[in-house]
């Protein structure tokens, strides 16, 4: 029996659609709100099923059941469109992410992806921007006076943040010089080099920025439960509101993906060049690059237990004034870098060097300024320290 | 701007030249209103609470907003008013001591303590020695619990959410033993007219001389995730600054007045039961900006832990309750008796008429007069940094509203 040629192509949408939601439920939920109760000394979710393992079950429950209410003077076309334009870009951007190699199905490789774009990268950046009209909308059509403040916040936001994360990519781009997603890992295989040391500028604006985007702390303005007591969605209720939810998380993961795809060697196992270290391809690709997606859902989270909340001017301060002169002029240093060796890796490997070095000063800098602030601190009020 | 108004940002403008305080740009409430604009602007009015989650208990705002920037803010409260100075006219005086848990309801202790000190005063009553040691004790352990609960939700106010959890575990803690001590929790009770209601239960002096050899390893966890956190001293340095002179104005006390640099402590300035003998310092900062008075918080809870200890060596078994007449009917007199809650100068201005209940009985209450200054702090800063204010100024709405 011979499968047309769609047939796996049909299978990954569908497998795609079907998981995601269900890993957003009841992984990436779960284990943030697990892992945030871990580090600030309590429990979390517990009940529902062995350790809470039920709870998106639960959660699922419950927001399917809720009412659907609709603010009597909302914009009824928008207020509806919102939650959808939220959610469908988010799940229509996975099609790029490469989870794998081909694989060998029977007599057919299958690759792990569903659609190997040429312009990949380029393709991830307009859909996902599309998502940005889903908080803008949802914010506006509530009619309510502390969305429309998230919708505003989120305009600019999102829209300002989006600068910086497209500039980073590009100094990726002079490396590999192709957009399409699983070009970009095979490139760091063949380099035998992680974008992210090259492009350790790149990966830290193209970072910030991706938190920026998915309205997660220290910049969840848009959200802001403290002061604009929830946003955007504070109108919206039962499934539309789990489609914001949806979008958001959905979101987080694409911006993993894309980090460990571009900057992290996708689904590489570490340095596969150094023999002692050859060890480490027993394990599937695929798990080498969901293991890395975790190791970025975990910063999120992390992120989150961690910072206060920027201010909306000092964001917008950030952005412009920081992270795009920064990126800029890091397409400077990576062109000149390319251009000024013969080989196209040597220079990458020096800009390596020397951003790594500048990181580790800069670390060891801001290490010792702390601890002379926290110094100053306890001499200035005597008998401070002691009990 | 009317005339009115006007006058208002130049008296503001030549406080602040006086003062020389540095005001953070486009924060300054004389900023010029009219500006040519491209585009009509509309003000939008807020409604900010109160059911908001960042009032700290039911007040309300009225905010005139432009874009996000505060042009005007009116607090509107009230709606937690329970007539409590009217409570005290129709009941006795130990009756009313009851109804002071419920004015600062996170610092039920130093409202006993201010309450029963003004019926005292009216009495001339000598307090015990050890009686008077436990009342600091549960004072300053009550400050602990107060600027916990204050350092938890003004975080969350900007933010981080995990401080809040780790100050809560440790004001748990302060719980159990108010617990142990008077079986309430939040609602003391726990002194009475002339002394206290119980002595000590065994074993409490040592499990709290524990907790307090344990309590500055963990304000140094708190100071680990905020002190020198970037974005924590973005949100604070220089957002609602006040000088020393306007505190004085308006009658701010507490931490407000002492992170303006002015060292204005009841403990100190006007020593009641034995805090004259005790080593401690007054933090203060110069800045009159939220993060002084977020750091002089931090520092009284140190100093505080410093109290507790002091008064632990000195406990010596005695008397709790001074001689008190059975039925309290003290002279026709007027009275007034402060103490430093943790928000401030806590005080009570009685007059008595000769009978077992109060002609009138007057609260002074910190939260209330501090909260005054929220208009003139708020103007011309940003919605997320009004939550960040009303954070900073550590109001208790039950107090406020009484």
């Amino acid at each position: 029996m011979t499968l047309p040629a769609e047939f796996w192509t049909y299978l990954k949408v569908v497998l795609l659609v079907a998981t995601v939601p269900a890993i957003v439920g009841f992984v990436v939920v779960l284990a943030e709100r697990r892992l945030m109760g871990f580090m600030q000394a309590r429990l979390g979710p517990n009940r529902v099923g062995p350790q809470g393992t039920l709870q998106g079950v639960a959660d699922l429950v419950k927001l399917v059941t809720k009412e659907d209410i609709m603010p009597a003077k909302a914009e009824r076309a928008v207020y509806f469109l919102a939650p959808v334009l939220a959610v469908i870009p988010a799940l229509t951007a996975l099609a790029v992410i490469p989870f794998g190699p081909p694989v060998r199905i029977g007599k057919v490789m299958v690759p792990l992806w569903v659609a190997d774009i040429n312009v990949g990268l380029l393709f991830l950046l307009a859909i996902t921007s599309i998502g940005v009209y889903g908080i803008i909308l949802g914010g506006w059509s509530s009619n309510n006076k502390y969305s429309l403040l998230g919708g505003l916040r989120s305009a600019a936001q999102l829209v300002s943040y989006e600068v910086p994360m497209g500039l980073a990519l590009v100094s990726v781009l002079l490396m590999t010089r192709s957009l399409s997603l699983p070009e970009i890992v095979r490139r760091q295989e063949a380099t035998h080099l992680w974008f992210v040391f090259p492009g350790l500028v790149a990966f830290f604006v193209y970072f910030v920025s991706g938190i920026a985007e998915t309205n997660r702390n220290p910049f969840d303005l848009p959200e802001a439960e403290s002061e604009l007591v929830s946003g955007f969605n504070t109108e919206y209720s039962g499934v539309k509101f789990a489609f914001f939810f949806l979008g958001e998380y959905t979101a987080m993961i694409i911006i993993s993906c894309v980090a460990v795809t571009v900057f992290f060697g996708g689904w590489l196992a570490p340095f596969p060049h150094v023999p002692a270290l050859r060890f480490l391809s027993v394990i599937p690709p695929a798990v080498w690059f969901l293991a890395k997606v975790a190791v970025f859902l975990f910063g999120y989270i992390w992120f989150r237990s961690t910072f206060p909340r920027y201010r909306f001017d000092q964001l917008m301060a950030l952005g412009w004034k920081w992270l795009i002169p920064v990126s800029l002029g890091n397409i400077l240093a990576v062109a000149a870098a390319i251009l000024l060796f013969p080989g196209r890796t040597t220079g990458l490997v020096w800009l390596s060097w020397i951003f790594g070095g500048c990181f580790a000063v800069l670390f060891v800098l801001s290490r010792l300024r702390r601890a002379l602030a926290r110094r100053d601190r306890l001499s200035a009020t005597p008998h401070a320290v002691e009990g | 701007m009317t005339q009115a108004e006007k006058d208002e940002a130049a008296y503001f403008a030549r406080r602040a030249a006086e003062a020389g305080v540095a005001r953070p740009a486009g924060g300054s409430p004389d900023a010029p209103a009219e500006e040519h604009t491209l585009f009509d602007v509309q003000e939008m009015e807020l409604n900010f609470g109160p059911q908001h989650p960042s009032t700290h208990g039911v007040l309300r705002l009225v905010l005139k907003v432009d874009g996000e920037r505060i042009l005007e803010a009116k607090p509107d409260v009230g709606y937690l008013h329970r007539g409590t100075e009217k409570l005290f006219e129709t009941e006795t005086y130990p009756m009313g001591i009851p109804h002071t848990d419920r004015m600062d309801y996170v610092a039920a202790a130093t409202n006993n303590h201010a309450f029963c000190l003004t019926i005292e005063k009216l009495l001339g009553v000598e307090i015990p020695r050890r009686a008077q040691l436990v009342r600091v004790i549960l004072d300053e352990l009550q400050r602990l619990s107060s600027h916990l609960v204050w350092l938890g939700t003004s975080g969350i106010d900007l933010g981080a959410v995990t401080p809040f959890w780790y100050a809560f575990r440790e004001r748990e803690q302060i719980l159990d033993f108010f617990e142990e001590y008077c079986g309430a929790r939040l609602t003391l009770n726990c002194m009475r007219i002339g002394g206290l209601p119980f002595d000590l239960t065994p074993g409490w002096t040592e499990r709290v001389l524990e907790f307090i050899d344990d309590l500055p390893a963990r304000i140094d966890d708190y100071e680990q995730l905020l002190t020198d956190n970037r974005i924590w001293k973005m949100r604070t340095v220089g957002v609602g600054v006040i000088s020393a002179e306007e505190c004085i104005e308006w009658g701010l006390t507490g931490p407000i007045i002492r992170a303006s640099g002015k060292e204005w402590d009841l403990r100190r300035a006007q020593p009641y039961e034995c805090y004259d003998e005790l080593d401690f310092v007054v933090p203060t900062r110069q800045g009159g900006d939220t993060y002084d008075r977020y750091i002089v918080r931090v520092q009284e809870m140190r100093q505080s832990a410093r109290i507790i200890r002091q008064c632990l060596e000195r406990l010596e078994p005695g008397e709790i309750r001074g001689k008190v007449p059975r039925v309290i009917k003290p002279v026709a007199e007027e009275v007034y008796a402060s103490v430093e809650s943790p928000k401030g100068e806590l005080g009570f201005y009685c007059v008595s008429n000769g009978t077992n209940r109060p002609y009138r009985m007057h609260v002074r209450p910190p939260s209330f007069i501090n909260l005054q200054a929220l208009p003139r702090l708020a103007k011309g800063h940003l919605v997320s940094d009004l939550v960040a204010l009303i954070g900073t100024i550590d109001i208790v709405l039950g107090e406020v509203d009484r």
